[in-house]
């Protein structure tokens, strides 16, 4: 059995919203984040908006001291730093320790440094300047930066590691940090992941045509996930982090408790039976879902809510089948689903941790957030599945427990069981 | 450029690698920039990339080792300053 494991503070950085209360009020009010890059016309981007969250860098004095804001330009970090920081307020504790916090340790994902940071290194070396780099290129180019920044803010003495799994990375890192507590290797557990797409490799989507571009002038029309006139994916930014913790180690110290989770699995298709590097084996995604269920020791009629991953490529019909089919569930009876994306565009390898924010804040509250710009369902899935449960308006209503998936490049896949805490 | 000149710059040049406001206003020549001043090692190197910028004078690594106090700053500030003119 092990360990119950609990989520206790929750912290996000999404283009709609920063911090949990502003997140909320956008994702029950169907408030996108998406917005018009005036530098990606300029650059002939095909797709020319993004999610991009309206961060402040002078906000991070009331989280870092100035020495270590000094000279920090990795975007990836500092949304990473935020969320992670809030989440560990939001759960009680200080920042603050002389001891390292033995019990406590970080799963923290992300994809790429930041690398219109490193341009500047880029430049220096070739103009010969390289003594000129100084001593802060290093511990934001390496992978581990995030992890260690916040690790280091927060004194975790405990396992701390950096995962990465492309766009299934956020669910990912919640599942280690969750395996870890079960199995008594750790109390307490930071987890999530950060993105930042930057120009770079925004265009490196843009060139393989993945991307939305019809919808340049209107851009809180851009994203549509599960729509007929769905032509790609936006890519959004930001962090979302939670605070997991041994069920008993919350209660003993009176923490508040959001919700539980149950359980979860990640594996891959190993690019074979239809999956490649760019696209899931159904086989794979089948047996991702299915394995959750076990490990939550839950039935599939028992799931309120599919957070989906639903990029707005055409890749949302099979994930709408493969869904059915891992749940035995279609038609009427297939559960209510939404897509985070469809306000705040698919932020890669922050995706998995922001929309699980999103998960728990509709378990805790009660709600369902809308499907943004679905007014014009892709006839193939509403064969598949009821218009009524691809919700277009928020609905209240008593969500016990969601179903959180993502699936990423590399034909890897990440789910999660999250539930109501009883 | 006095030495007492040059210190008043130097605490500018330090200023963004070290918490200890207090300290900082009040540093003299032998002020030890790891021990008092609590700078963190590694950002000894980038107080010399800002120190060159500021005077636009090169310190090389060998030079750039003697810098642990103020003192020994200024004395590498203050020669290469010297080279200069």
């Amino acid at each position: 059995m092990g360990n119950r494991v609990v989520v206790t503070g929750m912290g996000v950085v999404s283009p709609n919203g920063i911090g949990v209360p502003a997140f909320l009020h956008a994702i029950q009010n169907g408030i996108s984040g998406i917005k018009f890059m005036p530098h990606y016309l300029e650059l002939n981007f095909s797709c020319q908006v993004a999610g991009m969250p309206d961060f402040k860098w002078d906000s991070l004095t009331n989280y870092i001291s100035e020495v270590t804001l000094h000279g920090l330009k990795g975007t990836n970090i500092a949304y990473g730093l935020m969320a992670a920081l809030d989440a560990w307020k939001d759960s009680g504790m200080d920042y603050e320790t002389d001891e390292p916090r033995w019990e406590t340790g970080c799963v923290f994902g992300n994809s790429i440094a930041d690398t219109e940071a490193m341009k500047n290194v880029i430049n220096r070396v070739d103009n010969k300047e390289v003594k000129k780099l100084g001593s802060r290129v290093v511990e934001q180019a390496m992978n581990s930066g995030v992890t260690s920044y916040i690790s280091g803010r927060l004194g975790f003495g405990n396992k701390i590691l950096t995962n990465s799994a492309a766009c299934a990375t956020g669910t990912q890192a919640i599942l280690m940090g969750y395996e870890y507590i079960k199995h008594g290797y750790a109390k307490r557990m930071l987890v999530g992941s950060a993105e930042h797409v930057d120009t770079y490799v925004f265009g490196a989507f843009d060139s393989m045509r993945v991307l939305s571009r019809k919808f340049n002038d209107d851009p809180e029309k851009a994203s549509r996930p599960m729509s007929a006139t769905a032509g790609g994916f936006i890519p959004g930014s930001g962090s979302g982090a939670l605070v997991l913790e041994d069920l008993d180690f919350a209660l003993a110290r009176g923490a508040k408790i959001y919700a539980e989770v149950l359980g979860g699995s990640t594996n891959s298709g190993g690019q074979r039976l239809g999956g490649t590097m760019t696209a899931a084996s159904s086989a794979g995604v089948l047996r991702c879902i299915s394995e959750s269920l076990v490990n939550s020791n839950i039935n599939p009629n028992q799931i309120d809510l599919i957070s989906g991953h639903l990029t707005a490529t055409n890749a949302d019909k099979q994930e709408i089948q493969n869904w059915c089919d891992a749940l035995d569930r279609r038609g009427d009876n297939f559960p209510i689903t939404n897509s985070l994306k469809s306000m705040i565009g698919h932020s890669l390898s922050a995706a998995g941790s922001i929309e699980t924010v999103a998960s728990i804040l509709q378990i805790v509250h009660g709600f369902v957030h809308p499907n943004i710009n679905l007014d014009d369902p892709n006839p193939e899935i509403t064969k598949l599945v009821s218009v009524n449960s691809l919700p277009v308006k928020m609905i209240k209503k008593e969500v016990n427990i969601v179903a959180k998936a993502n699936f990423g490049f590399g034909d890897v896949n990440s789910c999660l069981i999250l539930s109501k805490f009883n | 450029m006095t030495r007492q000149e040059i210190l008043n710059e130097l605490k500018k040049v330090i200023s963004p690698y070290t918490t200890n406001k207090e300290m900082l206003a009040q540093i003299n020549e032998d002020t030890d920039l790891l021990k008092d001043l609590k700078i963190n090692s590694a950002n000894l190197v980038d107080i010399i990339i800002d120190a060159e910028a500021k005077y636009d004078i090169e310190i090389d690594y060998d030079e750039a080792d003697k810098m642990m106090n103020v003192g020994s700053c200024i004395d590498v500030i203050s020669e290469k300053i010297g080279q200069k003119q």
